[in-house]
């Protein structure tokens, strides 16, 4: 089975998990462990309470994924692994960014391109604005790019967190 | 509900797991334990190192099929553990290794005798513990007990904290356990053993590759029954040595890097490959791109990640090896009409020869092979062989041929040198009545033989055959054929008097230099009621072979 010259593409994989400390560690050490590589990876607790939700994505052929699917289901702490397909996906991410705004030009040229972008200014400072904004990672994307010639200070991102759509589910029943 | 201590509740839920021994050192992070122990009726065997003890634990879960036991202390304790912990996951071997921590409101400030045990271990285990509460620690041992026992079997550790020991709480021993993520697949899919059937029914050349699971899942009945029906000859891989009786006319002998001629032969031009219980390791396959080149593969095996993973079978099967072996079984009988295979089966025959005309011996001195032999004609077929790591292992897979499960104990994956003598001392208190034999080569005896005192001191007599070469014989090998004679860092100069060595520790120690005088020292040594280290001088110049040059396909083998 040749591993290299496949196609790549990227994957979102939703995993459930038991809300306890080490969970994480044992996930993102398999991943190394294997030589899997997390483009990101977002945790936070689910709808039941000792539940909690991993929302991975990973860049690797099929028969990689395969493997990632099979090896994180294998870990005694991973109850339930789902390969989310992109179309029937909803996938949002969250970026805070920091943006200098040395004067009042520039400060409404971000403010109006936030608005288009729907984000929101969530920090306001002599120069600089904290802008809030959310959308699947080529939106966020689009903006940094955006913002960038206005000169970026600070980013934070928290990573995509996806659902299925409709009544397909991701949930432990 | 019954009020105790940390330490009494872990001793009492190793009781109801049936435990009656185990493999240990104390240390400050674990006395309340030990405390425990001393008047507890589980037996307590003190190891003189802590790897020997958890190779001790995988050497006594081999050879008994049940769960092994061993404990240490916490920081350089629990390290020592490691390779012992990695061994046995790597063959998939139930040990529960226990140590001592620091107390809870010490942990993460480096404190005396502090490491990240649960850490180091996450990779190497298949679910680690460690103790919060020590109400939770009757769960905790059965659920440990539980995950390291079923499924594809493994270590588990759990990770006492000193206060957690003396801590007195409500203890809970009828609590069920419930785990939602480890719900392991046994029973076959009836569809995928259909599928195998009809590949298996149509097949010209069915060839079965059995591997440690076969063992593990006490499989062997229903692997030669099919092999029989099918005519289907059977290779084994090192972890499979035993699945089926050497002399069976079926059996190849193992395959791989070290494999038969017959069984590297017959695995590459099998049209349909029945592959139980093994992962086609590196070792096993040789260059994967070559493997079994116009074969259609059946992949069983319990751990649905194995599949998939090195090669990709026709048809996988997620199952326990008894439970798919008797589906496919029961399914074929019922529509199989026996082919016509003579002409392949007596290839396999002519084959087989090869292998043993390479055990005849020529020149001066013992030929390892001979030896093997010999050995084998002198042990009952139920005697348990253990092996260290290197030509001496190659050496006891090829030529000392297996008769039963669970009598061929070697590191498979890892490839521990140190393992086969903890391994004996293990598998002599799983079976006190059976001969106990290490196959060893001076290099890999040298890093566990602390532990002849543990040996002598507890009564558990065990024969350690040491192949001295005064070299690290299979790097030498390869060095000699693929680094143009360059021995670097193989001389093992200082090696010491094996026999003297033996003797200072209270055990026996003969030396033989030939067949004859090994014959009279082993005869000794299985009567004797004392561990026997036998030395066996042979060249340093010899080679292990067959040979399959790494990345080759299992068809180019090497002769000499």
């Amino acid at each position: 089975m040749a591993m290299e010259g496949k196609k790549e593409d990227i994957y979102m994989i939703s995993a459930i998990v038991e809300h306890k400390p080490g969970v994480l560690y044992s996930v993102s050490n398999m991943f190394r462990r294997r030589g899997f590589n997390i483009e990101s990876i977002s945790v936070g607790e689910s709808e039941q309470p000792d539940l909690a939700r991993m929302t991975i994505t990973i860049k690797g052929d099929e028969d990689t994924v395969e493997q990632v699917v099979k090896q994180l289901k294998k870990l005694i702490s991973v109850v339930k692994v789902s390969i989310l397909d992109p179309k029937n996906t909803v996938s949002r991410e969250l970026a805070l960014i920091k943006v200098n705004t040395p004067d009042a030009r520039i400060r409404s040229d971000v403010i109006n391109y936030t608005e288009i972008f729907k984000g929101h200014v969530v920090d306001v400072a002599h120069e600089s604005l904290i802008i809030e904004i959310t959308g699947d990672t080529d939106k966020i994307n689009a903006f940094i790019e955006l913002m960038r010639p206005f000169g970026i200070r600070e980013i934070a991102r928290t990573g995509i967190a996806a659902l299925p759509r409709g009544m397909r589910s991701t949930r432990m029943e | 509900m019954v009020r105790m201590s940390g330490a009494r509740a872990l001793v009492e839920a190793l009781k109801r797991e049936g435990v009656e021994v185990i493999f240990g050192i104390p240390g400050g992070a674990i006395l309340p334990v030990y405390d425990v122990l001393y008047d507890s009726d589980i037996k307590h065997i003190l190891m003189r190192h802590e790897q020997c003890a958890a190779h001790a634990a995988d050497g006594y879960a081999r050879a008994s099929g049940r769960v092994g036991v061993c404990m240490a202390t916490s920081g350089p304790g629990a390290t020592n553990l490691v390779t012992g912990i990695a061994n046995a996951y790597m063959d998939s071997s139930p040990i529960i290794a226990i140590t001592g921590q620091v107390p809870r409101a010490f942990i993460g400030k480096d404190a005396f005798q502090e490491t990240d045990i649960i850490g180091i271990t996450t990779p190497i285990t298949k679910c680690n513990f460690q103790v919060r509460n020590a109400a939770d620690i009757p769960k905790i041992v059965k659920t440990a007990f539980y995950i390291a026992s079923t499924g594809r079997r493994g270590p588990v550790l759990i990770d006492l904290p000193r206060d957690t020991q003396l801590e007195e709480a409500e203890m809970n021993f009828d609590e069920k356990i419930e785990l939602r993520g480890y719900k392991p697949t046994y029973d076959p899919h009836p569809l995928q053993v259909e599928k195998a059937v009809q590949l298996l029914i149509q097949a010209e050349r069915p060839v079965i590759v059995a591997g440690g699971g076969v063992i593990a899942s006490n499989a062997c009945s229903e692997l030669i029954a099919l092999a029989e029906t099918l005519l289907a000859p059977v290779a084994t891989t090192l972890m499979g040595k035993g699945a089926i009786p050497e002399d069976h006319p079926l059996s190849l002998g193992m395959l791989g890097m070290h494999g038969t001629v017959a069984a590297n032969y017959i695995v590459q031009d099998a049209d349909v490959l029945l592959a139980v219980g093994m992962r086609f390791s590196d070792r096993s396959t040789g260059n994967i791109r070559a493997f079994c080149p116009n074969g259609k593969i059946i992949h069983v095996d319990i751990d649905s990640s194995e599949i998939g993973k090195n090669i990709k079978p026709h048809i996988p099967i997620v199952a326990d090896a008894k439970k798919a072996l008797q589906a496919i079984h029961s399914h074929l009988i019922e529509k199989f009409k026996r082919k016509e295979r003579s002409t392949w089966l007596s290839r396999v025959q002519e084959l087989k020869k090869i292998h043993e005309e390479m055990i005849k011996s020529e020149g001066d001195g013992i030929k390892p092979p001979a030896l093997m032999a010999e050995i084998r004609r002198l042990l009952p077929n139920d005697a348990i062989v253990t092996t260290e790591v290197g030509q001496n292992q190659m050496w006891a897979a090829l030529y000392l041929k297996t008769y039963k499960p669970r009598t061929f104990i070697s590191s498979g994956g890892l490839g521990t040198m140190g393992f086969g003598f903890p391994a004996a001392i293990g598998a002599k208190v799983a079976c006190p009545n059976v001969p106990v034999v290490d196959i060893a080569g001076d290099g890999s005896f040298i890093m566990t033989e602390q532990d002849l005192a543990s040996s002598v001191a507890w009564k558990i007599p065990v024969i350690v055959v040491v192949l001295n070469n005064s070299v690290l014989g299979m790097v030498a090998q390869w060095q000699r054929l693929f680094y143009r004679r360059r021995y670097s860092a193989v001389d093992l100069k200082g090696i010491p008097d094996f026999v003297k060595l033996a003797e200072a520790y209270g055990a026996q120690g003969f030396r033989a230099q030939s067949i004859e005088e090994f014959r009279a020292a082993f005869k000794e040594a299985l009567n004797s009621d004392v561990t026997t280290v036998i030395d066996v001088p042979i060249s340093s110049e010899e080679n292990v072979m067959p040979m399959v040059p790494p990345g080759n396909s299992l068809k180019d083998i090497m002769l000499s």
